[in-house]
């Protein structure tokens, strides 16, 4: 299935949680957040939140600014 | 003098320097000027992870935060609506309520869009975050935005990156006197006269980015800015004398030894 992660299409073995996509991708979850549809997933979350087609995901971080 | 420590909301400072944590040239150089600038506390922003380049050195790494409190900022936003889409991100990735907010309303000058600003800070306060908005150098917007309940207000010295210093001292002494949260001069300045005198003015804190990380040497220009910050706190706590129009001589006239030319005015 196609999702979309920060605004890029991304295809998937799908339906999957937020645990197994940021797994795929080698993200390292202490770093970072989620958004799944524009909601904010708690990390205590990613086991079970699940990601299906379409869904819109956003991954950030902390980066140097002012 | 009494210790000196300033607190905003539940945390309490003994630096009343705020550092930023970009455009340095590497991270062992921004630890290193963090280190050298006695900061407790750090802005950072919010950015996508990039997926195409994963390797990328995590910056967190290098921020030593068993001494230093991380601020998430809202950089980059526009709206009211993604700066408080960010500010939640950032809560949710520092663990942290608090946010230095920004709502950019210029591309060119990076100042704040101050009725956004206002907005976004209510809605915010609401959900219990910690506010500190970066605004502009306007008593009566920071009036507001104390009212709205900020945390602290910051107003710019001068744009962002620019180094030219506190452009509108009169207004920040009006911001100071006003103001019952703590005032933090944020952005503008370029070195370290700049910074003394925005805590000469009684600012409580001085927030600086580029001046620091673009410096020739950014460890020696933020040990710089630490004796800064702190010369001029204690210039503003000793309390500066009047200015005058004429001199004032410092040397007593009494026991002068008279001038063979008749009268003696002295220095």
């Amino acid at each position: 299935m196609t999702i979309q992660v920060n605004g890029e299409p991304l295809e998937v073995a799908g339906p999957l949680t937020i645990s197994a996509l940021l797994a795929d991708l080698k993200v390292d979850s202490r770093l970072v957040a989620v958004e799944h549809n524009l909601t904010i997933v708690k990390r205590a979350a990613y086991e079970t939140a699940v990601i299906n087609e379409g869904d819109e995901v956003e991954i950030v971080r902390f980066v140097g600014g002012g | 003098m009494p210790a000196d420590t300033f607190t905003i909301a539940d945390r309490t400072f003994t630096s009343r320097l705020i550092v930023g944590t970009g455009k340095y040239p590497s991270h062992q150089v921004m630890a290193e000027a963090h280190r050298a600038s006695g900061t407790e506390m750090v802005t950072v922003a919010v950015r996508r992870v990039d997926l195409r380049d994963r390797g990328a050195e995590s910056m967190r790494a290098f921020i030593d935060e068993s001494r230093i409190v991380l601020l998430p900022n809202t950089a980059g936003c526009y709206t009211a609506d993604d700066a408080i889409r960010t500010a939640r991100l950032g809560r949710e990735l520092g663990l942290s309520n608090w946010v230095k907010l920004e709502v950019i309303g210029d591309e060119r000058t990076l100042f704040p869009d101050n009725i956004a600003l206002l907005e976004a800070t209510r809605v915010l306060v609401r959900e219990g975050f910690v506010v500190l908005p970066y605004t502009n150098d306007d008593p009566v917007i920071c009036k507001k935005l104390e009212e709205a309940g900020a945390a602290a207000v910051m107003p710019l010295g001068a744009p962002i990156g620019s180094g030219l210093g506190i452009q509108n001292p009169n207004n920040m002494a009006i911001i100071r006197e006003q103001a019952r949260v703590p005032v933090i001069v944020d952005a503008g300045v370029g070195t370290a006269s700049d910074a003394a005198i925005a805590m000469e003015l009684g600012a409580d804190g001085v927030l600086m980015n580029t001046a620091i990380a673009l410096a020739g040497d950014p460890v020696a220009m933020a040990t710089a800015m630490k004796l800064a910050v702190e010369a001029g706190r204690l210039a503003y706590r000793a309390g500066r004398i009047a200015r005058r129009q004429y001199a004032s001589a410092s040397s007593p006239a009494a026991g002068t030894i008279p001038s063979l030319a008749g009268a003696s005015k002295g220095a």
